[in-house]
């Protein structure tokens, strides 16, 4: 909302500079973005042309004799609506201005034009920065004092307001002028709605009905005949176009301007055009069309509030109007409405006709309906001393419901201390809520009854009346308290404190966290080898990105995705994780929210180093990583190898919990190679690991840990090179070795395949320590639990020691 | 090296031996050489002993005299010995140290170094103050029903102020065939859930995921973060308000922040506020500044007394109790503790980026 001060300043003085003016309102909830100021004009003045002849050497010239009350001078002007008389913007020689062939701020020199030199430019809006017009030049109402420099007469100050939805009086000018007042000490002038009725009545002439009164509660109306349709009074121009408006004629801009003077749109109709001299305000009917001021047809639905003559929609309510009765320069009555809609349904219709307007604006944000007559007699006298014409007597008024009373609300200095913590005294109370226009009523010292004025909207509850007091006294005025009410006690989201856990130990392990958007793209999700036909996975039905407009419910495009995007800045280590949440559809209710950690490592296992050369990261990096975390959180699982179409063929483990049934926490493996071709990796191996943390949390066990007891005595260490058939797993070995009495710990130190192994086995060596709690076992003890785990070894999976 | 003889024992000969052995001690560079040396002098046939043992041919009182003297004598070759020994080994270790000497300047054995995410970093700063003053940290559900986002929060339907939160919707439809499922715009949903699900005292802090159907440029994400914020008991005012935030900025800001309170709206909340800190590009002066837009003040949280409204809707009599409600954006903020001046770097994971935090 764009304020001008020169317009403010016809409602009330403003005497602070408007820095600090647009502080006061910032700080009072009226939020200025921006301070603009037009001007900066030095050399320019209010002139006046004394005579025009043509230039002797090109036509579309003339020759202009210019003064500014103290000089005269001879200028050279291209403009076709240049005249003797007139009052314009003179730009001496030694001005800075627009230069509109370069596009450059420059100094105006004395020049030559086509032989005649131009001492100095009548200049238009666009030299001056106060509009695109260079068609011709500005001329200046008669009345402009000569020689007056033109910063002085033009210049101003523009307020543009970044207005909250609830301020909806911030969007006239005099709900500004209000807040003003009351910000500053000064006192609002009201304009004036006066005029004399000099027309037959009214009622002759219209008859006007509201058939749908739950969508219009009122309906006001003038007639104004014998206009003469033009442009308007420069002074009404001005105020437009400062306010960011285009100035259109002088009946459209009576309209608009009463607009931003008082908030309540209004509409202006071709009297002529209407059939029958009949307004019905009606739902449209099904099939119903309008073609509407920006020259677009537009299908009606029965949603949609129409204002139609006895036959046809000639408007669409609060919203915009009809080309079928729209002012045009053969007009010359004027039926000019002012009408209360409903807020909801006006908001609906510009949604469903995807049209929002100044009118729509302010129309969904529920204006009174006291506003409805009192702008209709400010409009109705502005169009006729614009435009002419006599105004009939008498106006329409349709109230269709009961005449609405004054919002009244109560406010107690209890519930106000209550609130603030703090007081206010009952004069500051009323001084506050009178500066701001309310009226109030002391039921006693304590209690108040105030009355909210036509303008605002947004006074319901007495908090809105606190929030009024303490906006205007200023947010300053509150002490600061530290709180004194009692610290509740603790509330554990055990979900969320696992989930930092879990970053904090990955990050430990040299892994940096990502996190990613969760909408993925279908062809993501395929690509992943994710089933996406089973209706597990919502979609948006209104994504910004099209492709992605899925809510992940895996994190697995995600993560290669992620490593895709940096894959290009080197060789390597990629060690990333995230920790986020998946969504799975789950019938008639909101999806469930699962929380996953997953982690991808690929590349060189460190960057190129002298000390050594690294390799790749690989299967069982993921893996350890996985290890230490699980020992971390103190929880014991199997791996079990797995098939699944996401990771390639032999080299995936599930990831199952010794205790929690077994329950299924996760998987790691290598990315199956046609996944990572799809996905465009060039890092190989590729792996990768999740793990629900929804089941990572069931299976911590939730005693705290047991201290064990550490032996005093030595260990003794065995070597152990076993020979197996090829399909034994090493976890089938250790499963063995470590049930095993005196066995409290082996090591794998070395598996082998090959030469001086038989085809089909393999060789796995262990280092093996034997340990009791109450004693130095002998070497006899030791070699005889060997013999005994060798015989276990060798029923159980086939092994014998490696000769 | 003199050969032993079987000098007889006196203070002179006694004097005399130590200052050969002490002479040629000082000439010897190896331990090898030293070790002949003791030897000679000091072992089992060495010249000191051998004179020692020729004590027993004196009268009592020289044997006494000349024995102390011949035990000094052995104190002294022995403590040269030592000394003569250490001053080897000194001139050997440096010998062979400046053959093994490191360049320390060498990159060292890579461990790999893992990092948090700066987001993750910001939000766990900001739940810490707050927990350390007492709130519960908590989170809720991101794809939420309108209902909570919207309803619960005095946000009806065909609210204007529904502007104020461009929503994406979930493609659903319940049996009334309204579209009521979203992506939460904003963590304030939990604060009904939270007082659903609990009666006052409450303290909590939501700190979550919001999404919003918006274009992304250098200062928004349609994917954000916020902490969201809520204190309700009997008697918790605006100044309690305006106490807790002031201690919060100081906290995470630094004790010299100035901190501004001033009126804005937020549907579920009367009176509103806005708080900013003061500028710590330009200091407060605003001119010219790009960082707080000339303004000198950096908003950096949305708050209020919770609506009445509100607490009404969740059963909570608000003549009874009172509350305030906050909220606001972690990125925001860590783009102004580091200097970052484009959101959109967070979530594009460019470990170029991340791996600075
Ligand atoms: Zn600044």
């Amino acid at each position: 909302m764009k304020v001008p001060l020169s317009w403010l300043r016809d409602y009330v003085d403003v005497n602070l500079p408007a820095k600090d003016l647009a502080h006061r309102l910032t700080m009072a909830g009226v939020e200025v973005g921006e301070v603009l100021a037009t001007g900066g004009w030095s050399g320019c003045f209010v002139g006046q042309v004394l005579a025009v002849r043509p230039h002797p050497q090109a036509d579309r010239l003339s020759l202009c004799q210019v003064t500014t009350g103290t000089e005269q001078m001879e200028v050279v002007c291209g403009a076709p609506n240049v005249a003797t008389d007139q009052k314009i913007c003179f730009a001496k020689v030694g001005a800075n201005l627009l230069n509109t062939h370069t596009g450059k701020h420059e100094t105006l020199k004395a020049a030559k034009i086509r032989g005649v030199e131009s001492q100095g430019m009548i200049c238009s809006e666009l030299e001056l920065g106060l509009g695109e017009d260079h068609s011709g030049i500005i001329v200046l109402p008669e009345d402009a004092p000569l020689g007056t420099p033109l910063d002085e007469y033009l210049g101003d100050t523009v307020l543009d307001l970044e207005v909250t939805p609830n301020r909806l009086d911030c969007f006239s000018i005099l709900g500004v002028a209000h807040e003003v007042a009351a910000l500053t000490g000064q006192v609002v002038r009201e304009p004036d709605g006066y005029y004399a009725e000099e027309g037959g009545p009214i009622t002759d002439d219209i008859s006007i009905s509201v058939a749908d009164p739950d969508l219009c509660y009122r309906y006001t109306a003038s007639l104004i005949s014998g206009v003469t349709i033009g442009p308007s009074p420069q002074w009404l121009q001005d105020r437009l176009t400062k306010a960011g408006f285009r100035p259109i004629n002088n009946v459209v801009d009576v309209t608009n301007f009463v607009m931003l003077e008082y908030n309540q749109p209004l509409h202006a109709f071709d009297y002529d055009l209407l059939k029958d001299k009949t307004i019905i305000v009606r739902r449209a009917k099904v099939g119903e069309t309008l073609v509407t001021l920006d020259g677009i047809e537009r299908k009606l639905s029965d949603r949609v509030l129409v204002i139609a003559d006895s036959n046809d929609p000639i408007g669409i309510g609060g919203v915009i109007g009809g080309a079928n009765s729209e002012i045009s320069g053969s007009t010359t009555r004027v039926l000019l409405e002012s009408a209360t809609f409903d807020g909801y349904n006006n908001r609906e219709t510009a949604q469903e006709l995807r049209l929002r307007t100044e009118a729509t604006l302010r129309f969904e944000k529920g204006l009174r309906s006291e506003l409805a007559l009192i702008a209709l007699r400010r409009a109705t006298k502005l169009i006729q001393e614009s435009a002419g014409g006599r105004i009939s007597a008498g106006i329409i008024d349709v109230f269709t419901g009961q005449p609405q009373e004054t919002q009244k609300v109560t406010l107690t200095a209890e519930r106000l201390n209550r609130v603030l913590g703090m007081e206010f005294g009952a004069e500051t109370v009323d001084r506050v809520l009178n500066s701001l226009g309310f009226s109030t009523h002391r039921a006693g010292p304590d209690k108040v009854e105030v009355d909210v004025p036509y303008w605002r909207n947004d006074i319901n509850i007495e908090e809105d009346l606190i929030e009024e007091v303490v906006r205007i006294a200023g947010y300053d005025s509150v002490p600061t308290t530290a709180l004194s009410t009692p610290i509740p006690s603790q509330r554990p989201d055990s979900g969320r404190k696992l989930g930092e856990t879990v970053k904090d130990e990955l990050a430990a392990t040299g892994l940096q966290e990502v996190i990613n958007y969760p909408l993925v793209s279908l062809e993501d999700l395929q690509k992943a080898e994710w089933p996406t036909n089973s209706g597990e996975t919502l979609r948006l039905s209104n994504s910004l990105n099209v492709s992605e407009e899925w809510l992940r419910p895996t994190l697995r495009p995600s993560l290669l995705g992620t490593l895709a995007a940096n894959q290009g800045h080197g060789e390597g280590p990629f060690r990333l994780f995230e920790v986020g949440r998946v969504f799975l559809a789950q019938a008639n209710d909101l999806p469930d929210e699962r929380q996953v950690v997953a982690g991808i490592l690929a590349g060189q296992r460190s960057e190129a180093s002298w000390l050594e050369s690294s390799g790749a990261l690989d299967f069982f990096d993921a893996k350890g990583v996985v290890e230490a975390l699980l020992e971390r959180l103190g929880v014991s699982v199997q791996y079990e190898p797995e098939e699944s179409p996401f990771f390639h063929p032999g080299r995936c483990a599930v990831i199952k919990a010794e205790n929690a049934d077994g329950a299924t926490l996760g998987y790691v493996g290598e990315v199956h190679t046609l996944v990572a071709d799809k996905f465009d990796l060039r890092p190989r191996p590729v792996s990768f690991f999740e793990i629900s943390l929804d089941q990572l949390l069931q299976a911590i066990p939730d005693t705290a840990r047991h201290f064990s007891q550490i032996s005093r005595f030595p260990a003794a260490t065995r070597d152990l090179a076993l020979v197996l058939p090829g399909n034994v797993t090493a976890a089938a070995v250790e499963g063995i070795i470590n049930r095993h009495r005196m066995v409290v710990r082996a090591e794998l130190f070395d598996i082998y395949s090959g030469e001086n192994v038989e085809p089909g086995t393999k060789s796995l060596a262990y280092h093996v320590y034997f340990q009791a709690n109450d004693r130095t076992l002998t070497t006899e003890e030791v070699n005889r639990s060997l013999q005994g785990l060798l015989r276990s070894l060798e029923q159980e999976l086939g092994a014998s020691l490696r000769g | 090296m003199t050969q032993p003889t079987s000098e007889p024992p006196s203070s002179q000969t006694i004097e005399r031996l130590t200052r050969e052995a002490v002479d040629e001690l000082s000439k010897l560079g190896t331990y090898e050489e030293l070790e002949t040396w003791r030897v000679a002098y000091l072992g089992r046939r060495g010249r000191l002993t051998l004179l020692l043992r020729g004590l027993s041919g004196l009268d009592i009182d020289e044997r006494r005299l000349v024995g102390s003297l011949a035990n000094e004598a052995k104190g002294t070759l022995e403590q040269n010995l030592e000394r003569r020994s250490a001053e080897i080994d000194g001139a050997e270790l440096a010998t062979s140290a400046s053959q093994d000497k490191l360049d320390v300047t060498l990159p060292g054995r890579t461990t790999p170094v893992g990092r948090l995410h700066p987001t993750t970093q910001i939000v766990r700063e900001i739940c810490g103050v707050f927990s350390d003053l007492g709130f519960s940290v908590v989170e809720g559900p991101e794809v939420e029903w309108d209902h909570y986002n919207f309803e619960m929060l005095n946000i009806p339907r065909g609210h204007p102020a529904r502007d104020m939160w461009n929503t994406l919707w979930v493609d659903y439809q319940n049996e009334a065939g309204e579209q009521p499922m979203l992506l939460r715009t904003h963590t304030s949903p939990m604060q009904a859930r939270v007082m659903e699900s609990s009666r006052p005292p409450i303290r909590v802090v939501v700190p979550g995921k919001c999404y919003r159907y918006e274009a992304t440029d250098a200062t928004h994400e349609w994917h954000f973060y916020q902490v969201e914020g809520l204190a309700v008991d009997e008697g918790i005012t605006f100044a309690d308000l305006k106490g807790t935030l002031y201690e919060f900025a100081r906290r995470l800001f630094g004790e010299d922040r100035k901190v501004r309170f001033r009126c804005d709206y937020f549907p579920f909340v009367e009176p509103g506020v806005d708080m900013s800190i003061d500028c710590f590009a330009c200091e407060g002066e605003g001119d010219g500044c790009r960082i707080c837009r000339d303004s000198g003040w950096i908003e950096i949280m949305g708050a209020g007394m919770v609506h009445p409204k509100v607490l009404a809707g969740v059963g909570y009599d608000p003549e009874k109790y009172t509350g305030f409600a906050f909220g606001l954006g972690p990125e925001r903020i860590a783009m102004l503790k580091y200097g970052i001046e484009d959101i959109r770097l967070f979530y594009a994971n460019d470990l170029r980026f991340l791996r600075q935090f």
